[in-house]
């Protein structure tokens, strides 16, 4: 026993060894933007889950008071916004507008009309989105003419809201969650199928790995948006098919990486130690094999689920994606740029929810190759 | 050299069969045909339809007789846009895109170039970090945002540019498309420089033309910029390719007649022969350029020789 050797056996005092995974986790710990990321986009995450539950409009709802209103931290309705809500509601309950007053958060409108007036038009104020609690305070002995009272609904649209008058914040929230979970779906699918295909090819090696691989360099040779559109009109568009679909495209890359990295690792002394001390072969597999494989396909996943985002929003801008009332970030995006002239923030906001996720994706991304590359030493 | 080109011309014959065959056949699986949505065709009209275009033929009759076309330079007719060919399609829209693509391309390589140059030479400065920031930006941010951010700042509220159109092919109407083009590229050009600049100027026969007291601009310009620039002449290939034959994104959100969108438009209506050429013509400039760039990279770089 050399003296290198018993320096490495000799401090067992200290608190355990430090595996790949601890090693990794303690660089990545030190890299600055990497952690913000990290956290950022557990944030993101959560806000994306939790969100849309606890922002008090359902993506779905639609405003028809409040088409197309910026976004603002004070509520609404602002106070311009009372007298034009009130007089559709009147319109409506045809009747003739007299003079409205407002007193606190009530306001009290007279009306009158040609014919008696049913005390049920009080549910047109009910069901506007700018009242709720509709009174009557008075009534003519005729029934011609009429007080009557509602309480103004107090909304916030922190966002503004879209064409049709549905709040974007909680649609904003929504299509991340779609986003990220489209993300990680496609991504999956192409991690395993990638793996799957590139351990075999590699192990097996020979004939099988020659041919293997001229598979894919002949998927490799076809333009990929043509795949992607193919799947499309194959799978249609039913949205979660579709994405797996378009992970079982984007495993070429991961099945050439798997492939190269585990044609190296069979050449490596270990695994020819392991062989020769009688371990059987799914012993070295999974003992030896998979764990040195698993760095490289963390971080290409990493990499990839920005990648699929891009491309499932890419996707829904050209109408091919996710369809509504559903709603992603390339939705919205595309539904922003169509409004650029009236609505800016229609596009201004995802875009920066998108914009964001992406670049803590990428910053997680190279931290971990950073973290994980064992050649950096 | 001519007889390189020849046979790298002649080899990629069998990749355009490959290609050709497979996506004939991809697209011909896909359910529904080129007239299936004319709502109100009666089955008697379609057929005779059909029957003109060939398209009641055997699938094999219809691809050999594909080819045979193909060969003697006939694309044949548009589907979906029937008054036209697929041929006449491509000459009215073929040189917009090659127009906007080009120019995209040679301002990123410039602009890319010169900014990857000068965060090499700058390394952990000030600089350094802008432009790698920069680049990050570049690459991260995907072209659906970066277009109508364009469009907002540059059309509506600076009213420096137009907003969309082709406008005969006014300067100012290129310069949003070319922008949109173009700042992913800058972003992958200046990262692909600042590295390969940083290797270069630590090659031995820089340090060679610094001993010998050459001035900083000749010793970058002519010594470490030749070898500087492979990796990027590398990537520049297959991107001319992607760029010259348009972009769907860029083309729909400016409203630019180009190539672009008839990929996409062309798949869905199962316009089949405008699928093909499509295919067809992206093949053709991917093996070009790729052929191109092996040119350039045996010039740049003596030790490549046609073998």
């Amino acid at each position: 026993m050399t003296d290198a050797a018993l320096d490495t056996n000799g401090p067992t005092e200290l608190p355990g060894g430090r595996s790949l995974w601890s090693d990794a986790w303690a660089r990545m710990r030190a890299n600055r933007a990497a952690m913000a990321s990290l956290i950022f986009l557990v944030l993101m995450t959560v806000a994306c889950i939790v969100g849309p539950w606890l922002v008090p409009h359902n993506y779905t709802t639609i405003y028809a008071d409040y088409v197309r209103t910026p976004p603002s931290l004070t509520a609404y309705p602002k106070a311009d916004m009372v007298e034009s809500a009130l007089n559709d509601v009147l319109r409506r309950m045809r009747v003739e507008p007299g003079g409205w007053t407002q007193e606190g958060d009530r306001v009290f409108v007279e009306v009158t009309s040609g014919r008696a007036i049913d005390e049920r038009n009080l549910r047109y104020l009910e069901r506007s989105d700018t009242f709720h609690d509709a009174r009557v305070e008075s009534r003519a002995d005729d029934g011609l003419a009429m007080v009557m009272s509602a309480a103004i609904k107090q909304q916030y649209f922190l966002l503004g809201t879209d064409n049709v008058g549905r709040d974007l914040l909680s649609r904003t929230l929504m299509a991340g969650r779609i986003s990220l979970s489209i993300g990680l779906l496609a991504g999956m699918t192409a991690v395993v199928i990638g793996v799957l295909y590139g351990a075999t090819a590699g192990f097996l090696g020979g004939r099988t790995d020659e041919i293997m691989m001229r598979i894919v360099d002949v998927l490799y040779s076809l333009p990929f948006i043509f795949f992607v559109i193919m799947l499309v009109v194959f799978f249609g568009r039913n949205f979660v098919l579709m994405f797996l679909a378009v992970g079982a495209v984007l495993w070429l890359d991961m099945a050439r990486i798997v492939r190269g990295q585990a044609l190296s690792i069979r050449r490596q002394e270990y695994i020819q130690a392991a062989e020769a001390l009688g371990v059987t072969q799914t012993g070295i597999l999974l003992r030896h094999v998979v764990p040195n494989l698993l760095g490289p396909v963390v971080i290409y996943m990493t990499l990839l689920v920005p990648h699929v985002i891009i491309l499932e929003s890419f996707l829904s801008f050209l109408g091919l994606g996710v369809q509504e009332p559903m709603t992603s970030w390339g939705v919205l995006i595309s539904a922003g740029a169509k409004n650029i002239g009236s609505a800016n923030w229609l596009l201004v906001f995802p875009a920066l929810f998108l914009v964001s996720t992406l670049f803590a994706l990428n910053f997680v991304g190279d931290g971990l190759r950073d973290a994980l590359d064992p050649k950096d030493r | 050299m001519l007889l390189y080109v020849l046979r790298r011309l002649l080899t990629a014959i069998p990749t355009l069969f490959v290609v050709v065959t497979l996506a004939f056949f991809l697209i011909r699986i896909a359910p529904g045909g080129p007239f299936n949505q004319e709502r109100g065709l009666s089955p008697e009209i379609k057929a005779n339809i059909e029957a003109q275009f060939g398209l009641d033929d055997p699938l094999w009759l219809q691809y050999v007789n594909y080819l045979k076309n193909l060969g003697q330079g006939n694309f044949g007719p548009s589907y979906n846009l029937p008054d036209f060919t697929v041929t006449e399609l491509f000459a009215a829209g073929l040189p917009i895109s090659v127009q906007l693509g080009a120019m995209a391309l040679l301002l990123a390589l410039i602009v890319g170039g010169t900014l990857g140059t000068i965060a090499a030479l700058n390394q952990n400065r000030a600089a350094d970090y802008a432009v790698i920031a920069t680049a990050t930006a570049g690459t991260t941010i995907p072209t659906f945002v970066i277009a109508p951010i364009i469009q907002l700042v540059f059309g509506l509220t600076w009213n420096l540019l137009p907003i969309g159109g082709w406008g005969d092919g006014a300067f100012v109407n290129k310069i949003g498309p070319v922008l949109t083009l173009a700042l992913p590229q800058i972003a992958i050009v200046a990262r692909l420089m600042r590295g390969s600049m940083i290797e270069a100027l630590r090659a031995h026969h820089i340090r060679t033309a610094r001993a010998l007291g050459l001035s900083d601009m000749s010793v970058i310009v002519k010594h470490a910029l030749r070898g500087a620039v492979l990796p990027i002449v590398s990537y520049a290939g297959p991107a001319a390719a992607a760029l010259l034959t348009g972009s769907v994104i860029v083309e729909t959100i400016f409203a630019i007649p180009g190539v672009g969108r008839y990929f996409v438009d062309a798949a869905l209506n199962r316009d089949y022969t405008l699928v093909m050429g499509t295919v067809v013509v992206i093949a053709i400039f991917t093996i070009v350029f790729n052929l191109i760039v092996d040119i350039i990279y045996a010039v740049l770089d003596p030790r490549v020789r046609y073998d």
